[in-house]
């Protein structure tokens, strides 16, 4: 096991390599100049072009790569060619955000999409499935920053229960950093819900129907044991692999809510990024996320062990 | 109905009837919470020209004069100056007790070095720069500005408020290229910059200068005058999101937001908490940019032709609705009822609009069907309006037209392309400045014609520049409105730029906030009650 995780750490080194190559690639060949969005609207082609050159975007793309491939290998993200500040430093300062929206946002989903789906499984065809599935397709059709601004309308500024915007620390305070983030976490798992609630569904009912619940039930286990002991227990590798590729959805997902909401996390920070051609931040970003990406793939594959014993690595 | 109202009425219809919490700001907070028109991305207000850097400056910087309502320069770090030897010899003073924010005292060879680096960046500074002899620092409080020919818009070029604004900084700052940002956020304004409270693209935020020594006597007026501050914090919170801002600030969890948009002016103005205003009666001057270098627009009679076709209320109300008192029409080169306005040339814009000529006098001057690539930017609401708009003009007009939607990243690298639009280059462009930066012709970009050493476009015209050249040494307002008028009378014909109408910005501010000033958004003078 331990030699698996590590061949598997160590194989993320070549994906990073492509991804980082992909990356610099793309932003090289892409549309935009930075200097262009510094300078400004009323700014002269001569004043573009000064500030081209004493920011180094003027010299060969291999020159500018294997610079920036030195300083990765030193763990130096580079610096922002806009606010002049460290890249790490401005991960730094948006990745709490980020992780606190998803894994709030995580927790939320799985609490209550894998009951749902149980349950809509355990009484199919039913009123309660029939609801928990119209609930999972309003789910899927309505788009997050729907949501978001109904949540906000009828909590932050009707009942005026909770903040309309904006992200306190946890360092301040478990409520002040939970109520900031309840509305984002809800219309963001709004999606992801849906998508765990149906497959959790659909996996429950294929093994409700084998042979060795209908034993269990012979021999008199309660509805409890049958649905959360032995049924979800074999349930639980499609619903895990499900929730792993979910957290690319929600990655893609925080970008809206954290424009809705005003959080200031990693989605707006890699949307302002491009939207400047900010190049090193937009390095920066995206190796972060496929690196994160590439680790929670790892984990799912460690997790389908505690579910299936027959899998080995 | 609009999507928002019907998502806004079935929400309030579930919500009716249960408790309500307030969650706004703590009572008699002194901390006005502001919501910019942007991300603050640069901090140094010298490298770019973003507005939003220049409100960012106005904070943190001083100037060595400011300008009032009636766009006059007023004396504001410096105690007055005294002009010698027939205008080519000016000695300015600064005041007594001006201080930065590291506590090192304000010098005269800091302006010094603040207004070289400023020089080489703004309209009004090069023009100081072709006429200076010395520029230098005798003492400690006096700036000795000697000029080859005399320049008597010396005070007003110092004080000008367009952007690159001329803001002093301390010297070892000053002294950085102009090209690249300064390390330090430091200057002698009535704030300070907090830097380690900065999350960029959420928060930044400024503490009142304790050491700001305002001026003495008269009112504050725009950027001059006495800039007394009553709050002892300033936050600015960057909300991309239109809907999300309005919300925070009908939640009181903001105090004030820039630039509403014009869809969510009605929900802001039924609220009694929010005061809907129009804060710079210059407004925002909206613009169609040819490229002069390649066909067609290379044909001055085309340009011309395409006069006949512009209809400002078409592009106004595309940009803020039909609100008649947020635009104007029949709208020239300079923002109406400043000094320089005139009704020269109007005549082309007035009338109903008669397409069938256009295309006619199109066709006329030579047009054969070259491609137009217009350069559409889609993700600023006013320039996507402009473009879309500009896009069925150009249309009906006969014109072949590509219309290349994209992001104004996009737009602001591809049009310095000097190639031939079949070639990766352009054809037109449109963008919006504020009325302030076309406010003479001394400042005024569209108007100009120095070819490829100015704006984007490229266009020629030695007529225009002479004027402009004439303007700077006129021997006094009239003469300079003489000059302006002829110069407007011109660009009606040669048309570089395509005048599109004039548009009011608004702002909203909860009603605790008062004495907003009028002009640039400023944060001295306010007060905060509550």
């Amino acid at each position: 096991m331990l030699a698996y995780v590590v061949r598997r750490i160590l194989a993320t080194i070549p994906v990073m390599a492509v991804v980082a190559l992909f990356v610099f690639s793309l932003l090289y060949i892409a549309p935009g100049d930075p200097a262009a969005v510094i300078a400004g609207d009323q700014a002269t082609p001569e004043d573009v072009e000064r500030i081209r050159a004493s920011l180094g975007l003027d010299r060969p793309f291999l020159v500018r790569f294997g610079e920036w491939v030195i300083r990765i290998l030193q763990g130096d993200l580079g610096v922002s060619i806009f606010t002049n500040l460290p890249v790490t430093t401005m991960i730094a300062q948006r990745i709490e955000p980020t992780l606190s929206l998803m894994v709030l946002t995580l927790i939320l989903a799985v609490v209550v999409a894998i009951p749902m789906g149980v349950l809509a499984a355990w009484k199919q065809g039913t009123w309660i499935d029939r609801g928990v599935m119209a609930f999972a397709v309003l789910g899927f059709s309505v788009p997050v920053f729907v949501v978001g601004y109904l949540l906000a309308y009828v909590f932050a500024l009707e009942l005026e229960w909770l903040p309309v915007q904006g992200y306190t620390s946890f360092s301040a305070g478990f409520w002040p950093w939970l109520e900031n983030l309840i509305l984002p976490a809800v219309a963001l798992g709004s999606v992801y819900i849906a998508l765990i609630a149906r497959i959790t569904r659909a996996t429950m009912l294929e093994v409700l129907s084998q042979d060795y619940i209908r034993t269990a039930r012979a021999k008199g286990a309660s509805q409890g044991s049958i649905l959360f002991l032995h049924a979800l227990k074999n349930a639980a590798v499609p619903i895990v692999t499900v929730i792993g590729i979910g957290i690319a959805l929600l990655i893609g997902g925080a970008v809206v809510t954290e424009s809705v909401f005003a959080i200031p996390g990693l989605g707006r920070l890699t949307v302002d990024a491009i939207l400047r051609r900010d190049y090193p931040v937009i390095q920066g970003v995206v190796l972060l996320f496929s690196f994160i990406y590439v680790l929670v793939n790892l984990a799912i594959d460690l997790v389908y062990t505690l579910f299936d014993p027959r899998i080995r690595y | 109905m609009f999507r928002r109202d019907f998502l806004a009425g079935a929400a309030a219809a579930g919500a009716a009837g249960l408790p309500r919490f307030a969650i706004g700001q703590p009572t008699g907070s002194q901390v006005v919470r502001f919501i910019p028109h942007a991300d603050l991305g640069i901090l140094d207000p010298i490298v770019t020209t973003a507005y939003v850097t220049r409100i960012h400056g106005f904070l943190v910087y001083d100037t060595l004069y400011g300008v009032d309502a009636e766009f006059r320069p007023q004396p504001q770090m410096v105690e007055g100056h005294r002009i010698e030897e027939d205008g080519r010899r000016w000695v300015l003073t600064l005041r007594e007790g001006l201080r930065f924010h590291d506590g090192e005292r304000v010098l005269a060879r800091d302006c010094v070095a603040s207004i070289r680096r400023w020089a080489g960046r703004h309209p009004l500074g090069q023009e100081l720069n072709a006429r200076l002899a010395e520029l230098s620092a005798p003492d400690d409080r006096t700036i000795l500005i000697r000029l080859h020919r005399p320049y008597a818009l010396l005070a007003e070029a110092l004080g000008s408020p367009v952007t690159p604004c001329c803001f002093i900084m301390p010297e070892r700052l000053a002294q950085t290229d102009s090209a690249r940002p300064v390390g330090e956020i430091i200057g002698s304004g009535p704030f300070r910059f907090l830097a380690g409270e900065r999350v960029q693209g959420s928060r930044f935020v400024y503490a009142r200068n304790a050491d700001y020594v305002p001026r003495e006597g008269g009112e504050p007026s725009w950027t001059a005058g006495p800039k007394r501050v009553h709050v002892e914090r300033v936050e600015w919170h960057i909300m991309p999101d239109p809907a999300t801002a309005a919300g925070a600030l009908q939640g009181g969890e903001v105090d004030w937001w820039e630039t509403p948009t014009a869809d969510l002016l009605p929900v802001l103005r039924r609220n009694r908490n929010i005061v809907v205003a129009l804060p710079n009666p210059t407004g925002m001057m909206a613009w169609g940019r040819f490229n002069h270098l390649h066909p067609p627009f290379d044909n001055q009679r085309i340009r011309r032709a395409l006069m006949g076709a512009i209809n400002q209320a078409d592009y106004m109300t595309a940009v803020t609705g039909t609100d008649r008192s947020l635009w104007r029409d029949g709208v020239g080169f300079f923002p109406p009822e400043t000094p320089f306005a005139s009704d020269a040339g109007l005549e082309v814009l007035r009338g109903p609009r008669d397409l069938d000529r256009v295309r006619r006098e199109i066709e006329a001057a030579g047009y054969r069907g070259e491609r137009v690539v217009l350069l559409g930017t889609t993700d600023v609401p006013t320039l996507a309006a402009l473009s879309h708009v500009g896009h069925d003009m150009l249309r009906r007009a006969g014109l072949n037209v590509e219309f290349v939607a994209t992001d104004w990243g996009t737009v602001v690298a591809r049009r310095a392309s000097r190639e031939p639009p079949e070639r990766g280059g352009w054809s037109m462009f449109f963008t919006f400045w504020t009325g302030l930066d076309n406010i003479n012709p001394g400042v005024n970009q569209p108007i100009r014609g120095n070819g490829r050493d100015g704006w984007w476009g490229w266009a020629t015209s030695e007529r225009l520049e002479a004027l402009r050249a004439r303007w700077f040494d006129a021997d006094d307002l009239a003469a300079q409105q003489a000059i302006a008028r002829e110069m407007q009378a011109i660009a009606f014909e040669e048309a570089p730029t395509l005048p599109l109408g004039q548009y009011f910005q608004t702002t909203a501010h909860r009603r605790a906030i008062t004495e907003v000033q009028q002009g640039l958004p400023v944060f001295w003078s306010l007060r905060k009650s509550g």
